[in-house]
């Protein structure tokens, strides 16, 4: 597997449990800087976590996490905060504040970061919901809006400070196709025009294939692959073709763990 | 003997989860409370926070008052009369509103109307991710969110309990002197006369800050804490109502003892 030169987000011998179930088993991953980096898995296997731990708003069990060159895993809590500023994350749900407005929620990073005048503030909330194509819908409260169009408007939120990485999390789920369409244009041009580091979690292979530089595939507790999208697809690795293209059930189990099913059925109830 | 071992092992993971949660719930209040604000116009936070919290309380604390002043006050007059004392009735009504009602039933309500909703709304944030992403956008949710709702319980609680007494003291002198017959002059005179400043009202005050500073400290880590699942917020909702009031009512023997009790 080949490694990145210039890593912006370095993990390394990253280990993470949730209870008794371990989600990450001594996993290396490097996000290289300015590409879109893709981690797809099946859901469940912890690519929300993953992003969590890469804002360290959860701390491995072993292991560290660097960003940007720094070490997020023993940094100080005022410190952290500082350094998410420069970090957009775009979550599952959208989870904008749900007593602000549109306009208010898209503002909220300008006023508690910056001095901007209101006008200022004004022109950079309009400009960024113009790019998500919402502008007409900057006085909507976020329970009038339906899911697709929450997670566009939380994407103009998490951009709006102009960061320098910015982390999706299942973008593309609930979208209608056009507006996947221009999502997705939408990812790529960010990338490109702002000199972005890119995150998407997802499991949709096409989407994320199709603008992606570089995939990693997790699954397992481990890192399954990691490459371009057309080696991805083209790998001779079971574990990977399994999850690239779909097939119901292969070496990675599609059951979260459990006893043998046979046993579970005609076991008598004495567990 | 298997089993009671069981129960006893069981017994310590339940001590020790419940010191685990007192332990997190100082340490959330701590980071909630001191050190620098990262939003500048603080004190706008807490004016809302006092508003839905202390405002929005003031229907369920006036009317609750004036109908405890006035069966008080038929109820004291009911006994004292048998003694030919009925002008003591002022006295009564205002001692046991001052001392202990105004703030027990103040914190019980107050548990009920605003603690509740203060954990369901911040449980809710949390399952929403709203409370992570605020975290992500470099805003820490325990200064922003945990912090003025805190300080709005603790500073409203004693204005409502005073409230309470207030009106409940009126609802005694409208059954007691308007119904009854108590005459004024004696209703209020009496009470003048036997209700000290420091050792009856400020004592409920006492009273009535420290049960502002445990309900809403219960609260708001109820909501904090919160497994963030619709059934973990009910959940938390139903724990701030319960260990909100066993507090109130077990610290207020507390305090009575060390008050009134003559330790
Ligand atoms: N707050 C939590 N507490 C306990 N377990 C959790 C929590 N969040 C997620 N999990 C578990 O961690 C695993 C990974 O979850 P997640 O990262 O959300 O997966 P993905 O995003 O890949 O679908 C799941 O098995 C889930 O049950
Ligand atoms: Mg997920």
């Amino acid at each position: 597997m080949e490694l990145c030169e210039d890593p912006y987000i370095e993990m390394q011998g990253l280990s993470f449990s949730r209870g008794e179930r371990v989600i990450f088993d001594k996993v290396d991953i490097a996000i290289p800087r300015g590409k879109v980096t893709g981690i797809m898995g099946p859901s469940g296997t912890g690519k929300t976590t993953l992003l969590k731990l890469i804002g360290a708003q959860l701390r491995p069990d072993r292991g560290c996490v660097l960003v940007d060159g720094e070490n997020t895993t023993t940094m100080k809590r005022s410190k952290l905060f500082s350094v998410r500023k420069k970090m957009g994350m775009l979550f599952q749900s959208g989870a904008l504040f749900t007593d602000l407005s549109v306009y208010e929620n898209i503002a909220f990073p300008l006023r508690v970061h910056t001095d901007l005048s209101e006008a200022l503030i004004r022109d950079m909330v309009l400009m960024k919901l113009h790019a998500v194509g919402l502008r007409g819908a900057r006085d909507l409260m976020p329970s009038e809006l339906s899911g697709g169009m929450a997670r566009r408007v939380a994407l103009a939120r998490a951009i709006v400070l102009d960061p320098e990485m910015i982390m999706y999390d299942e973008p593309f789920v609930g979208q209608d196709p056009m507006a996947m369409g221009v999502l997705v244009q939408l990812i790529r041009m960010l990338n490109d025009a702002l000199k972005l580091t890119s995150v998407i979690v997802s499991h949709d292979v096409r989407e994320t294939a199709s603008i992606s530089d570089y995939i990693y595939v997790v699954g397992d507790t481990h890192v399954l692959g990691f490459g371009t999208p057309q080696q991805m697809l083209n790998s001779e690795d079971p574990r990977i073709r399994q999850f690239m293209q779909g097939l119901p059930d292969g070496p990675v189990p599609f059951q979260y763990p459990a006893k043998d099913y046979r046993e579970d059925l005609l076991g008598s109830g004495d567990a | 003997m298997h089993k009671l071992l069981a129960r006893l092992r069981l017994l310590g993971r339940a001590g020790l989860e419940g010191f685990e949660a007192l332990g997190r719930s100082v340490i959330m209040l701590s980071r909630a409370i001191f050190g620098r604000s990262v939003f500048g116009s603080r004190y706008q936070l807490l004016l809302a926070q006092l508003y839905s919290v202390g405002v929005l309380s003031l229907v369920i604390i006036t009317v609750s008052g004036l109908f405890i002043g006035m069966v008080l006050s038929l109820q004291g007059y009911n006994i004292l009369v048998t003694y030919g004392s009925e002008q003591a009735v002022g006295q009564m009504v205002a001692l046991t509103l001052v001392r202990e009602l105004g703030p027990v039933v103040t914190a019980l309500l107050f548990a009920g109307r605003a603690g509740s909703a203060l954990t369901a709304e911040i449980g809710l944030m949390k399952a929403t991710e709203q409370l992570s992403s605020m975290e992500m956008i470099g805003v820490d949710p325990l200064k922003r969110i945990v912090a003025p709702r805190f300080w709005a319980g603790f500073i409203s609680m004693p204005i409502l309990a005073l409230i309470f007494s207030a009106v409940g003291i009126m609802g005694g002198a409208m059954v007691g002197v308007n119904w009854l017959g108590i005459y004024e002059g004696s209703y209020w005179g009496v009470m003048q006369n036997s209700v000290s400043f420091t050792d009856d009202v400020l004592n409920g005050i006492i009273k009535s800050v420290v049960f502002g500073f445990v309900v809403t400290w219960i609260a708001v880590f109820q909501g904090y804490d919160a497994i963030p699942t619709s059934e973990g917020i009910s959940r938390a909702t139903t724990r701030t109502v319960v260990y909100s009031s066993l507090a109130v009512l077990g610290l207020d023997f507390v305090l009575t003892a060390v008050m009134f009790g003559g330790l």
